[in-house]
């Protein structure tokens, strides 16, 4: 095992994110690191591109900030509430500003794949008599090579940075997840560089002793982030349920502009970094979203062989 | 509290959208209204319907409904969790899904459906979440069900956007594309709004069927933008009964979210 990669997020985006970079913060709701999100706005990036499937309330709050002038996403809102109201005021009306290029969650998936595995594209059989490849001239129709019939492809996708919370990490960025799985694998092969947020920072041994569930190895991560409640108002499975009431909560500050700034201004731009949100989010907060009961996993036995 | 006697119009759609999934055996459910209709069927009329989650989950079993699809409870106690690539590639364009359930924005006469924008593409009057998993679930999955409100904009003779295919102009020219290009899918079947329930013709086009109680015909003809089908042999859906109230209510919906 190398030297250790463990860096303050502080310092993990002053390294790995730069102004201009496509950025993906990935995570299915589940596992969104907000934390990052929120230091990538202290830090004033500018002219980011950002890619996700849900651009959910973290890329409002990142482009509410002023960091990005495009993005790339498959579906656009707050799930279960509403519109993303900061993105909708820069994307509605004749002085839209943010660029938006838009595809199917399989499409991004699919490019996400097509990064990771080195491909020119990706076919899938989505995108037929749709209007989607109309507005989006990079979905293309290819006949198969095999003449039966035509499929759409889509280009790879690269970011230069993917951000990616996970359960835990060892210090060599062996990250392992459980629960929902969305597409960071994808994301984080297909990137230039890999930053993993973790909940826990874990011996190689607790990695070692279960294989199948490591999704990204240290060989391809950056900088090991340490963060306990860094996904907040994401979820983490097993540690911490999803936040809905702040996900209700922002739909009336995202309407207002000033209530948008005084929010980044007081949970953000006000804080240090991860543990003053912690601190000021409160434990009673906190303590309501702990799994109503524990629910382990049966234990496999992978068995030595010598 | 479970009066039958006493049930909102969403609590009539959703329990009417739960009764259609008798019989079948795989779901992918969709964000919203699909998501409480197919785990009432799941509770009521469909105990083994298998739920596949766009996030990833195939076999889910919800002990709550959860706000957003994505959440901790599809995959606690679930069959299989995997990326979405797996559920993508391999669940759904694989062919394994009976039914893809799906809300809308828009809907024409045809099943084809409008998630993405109002106006303008380019400037839109109202800019709506967009395909999400629609536009391949509405392709891959064997037959589609909707479930939406009826109103002048959403029942409209043209939608603005064409996010996820339904039977195209009419049945034969989507037939044929969709046998030319290997499609499992094939396309729109149910409609159920807070008025009645529609299926489809074949020539693709939808044809009420049912009339909820206390709906009429007038009231089908102000909320929609083309001249309705209607079928010689229109029935009235069956009211909520009290255990589908009492699901709705107490176990699914506490919060009123959706049925109110």
């Amino acid at each position: 095992m190398g030297t250790s990669k463990v860096a303050s997020m502080h310092d993990a985006v002053a390294a790995l994110v730069r102004d201009g970079d496509t950025v993906a913060i990935e995570g299915f709701t589940h596992l969104i690191s907000f934390s990052a999100g929120h230091e990538i706005i202290r830090q004033g990036r500018h002219d980011l591109t950002l890619a996700r499937l849900t651009p959910d309330v973290i890329y409002d709050q990142m482009v509410a900030a002023g960091v990005a002038r495009k993005i790339i996403f498959s579906w656009l809102g707050n799930p279960g509430v509403g519109g993303l109201n900061a993105i909708r005021r820069v994307t509605e009306g004749p002085s839209a500003s943010l660029e938006l290029e838009e595809y199917s969650h399989f499409g991004m998936v699919a490019r996400y794949t097509a990064g990771a595995a080195n491909l020119p594209f990706f076919p899938i059989r989505s995108y037929f008599e749709t209007d989607l490849p109309v507005v989006n001239p990079l979905i293309r129709p290819i006949e198969s090579p095999y003449g039966d019939g035509t499929v759409y492809a889509v280009p790879p996708l690269k970011p230069d940075v993917t951000i990616v919370h996970a359960q835990r990490a060892d210090a060599n960025g062996d990250t392992q997840a459980w629960g929902l799985l969305g597409c960071q694998k994808e994301a984080a092969f297909a990137a230039e560089r890999v930053i993993v947020v973790v909940e826990e920072l874990v011996e190689e041994a607790v990695i070692r002793a279960d294989p199948n569930r490591t999704i990204i190895p240290g060989l391809i991560v950056d900088a090991v982030v340490v963060e306990p409640w860094g996904a907040h108002p994401s979820y983490v499975q097993g540690a911490y349920d999803r936040d809905n009431r702040f996900y209700i909560d922002w739909d009336p500050i995202s309407r207002d502009p000033a209530a948008t700034d005084a929010w980044l201004a007081e949970w953000v731009h006000g804080l240090g970094g991860r543990a003053d949100y912690v601190e000021k989010l409160g434990a009673e907060r906190l303590a309501g979203l702990r799994p109503s009961a524990p629910a382990p996993s049966g234990s496999v036995d992978y068995g030595e062989y010598r | 509290m479970t009066d039958p006697a006493a049930f909102t119009k969403s609590e009539m759609m959703i329990a009417a959208a739960a009764r259609e999934l008798a019989g079948q055996r795989v779901c992918f459910v969709g964000v919203g209204l699909p998501n409480i209709a197919v785990n009432l069927a799941k509770r009521t009329v469909a105990p083994d319907l298998e739920l596949v989650y766009e996030a990833g989950v195939f076999g889910a079993r919800p002990a709550r409904l959860p706000l957003s699809i994505g959440d901790p409870t599809i995959v606690s106690g679930a069959t299989a969790a995997m990326s979405m690539f797996e559920l993508f590639a391999f669940y759904l364009q694989g062919g394994l899904v009976d039914v893809g359930f799906l809300g809308a924005a828009q809907i024409d006469r045809f099943g084809n459906i409008n998630t993405t924008v109002i106006g303008d593409y380019a400037n839109p009057s109202t800019r709506l979440p967009g395909s999400g998993g629609a536009c391949e679930i509405a392709i891959n999955a064997r037959q589609i069900f909707v479930i939406m409100r009826q109103s002048k904009r959403s029942f409209v003779g043209k939608i603005d956007f064409r996010t996820s295919p339904g039977n195209l102009g009419g049945a034969a020219n989507a037939e044929r594309i969709r046998r030319e290009q290997g499609w499992l899918g094939r396309g729109p079947s149910v409609v159920v709004t807070d008025l009645g329930i529609y299926h489809f013709d074949d020539d693709g086009e939808m044809r009420l069927d049912s009339l909820h109680p206390g709906a009429t015909l007038e009231a089908v003809r102000d909320t929609i933008g083309w001249e309705p089908r209607i079928s010689p042999d229109l029935a009235v859906t069956p009211a909520p009964t009290g255990p589908e109230l009492e699901l709705m209510r107490v176990e699914l919906d506490p919060g009123g979210t959706y049925i109110r």
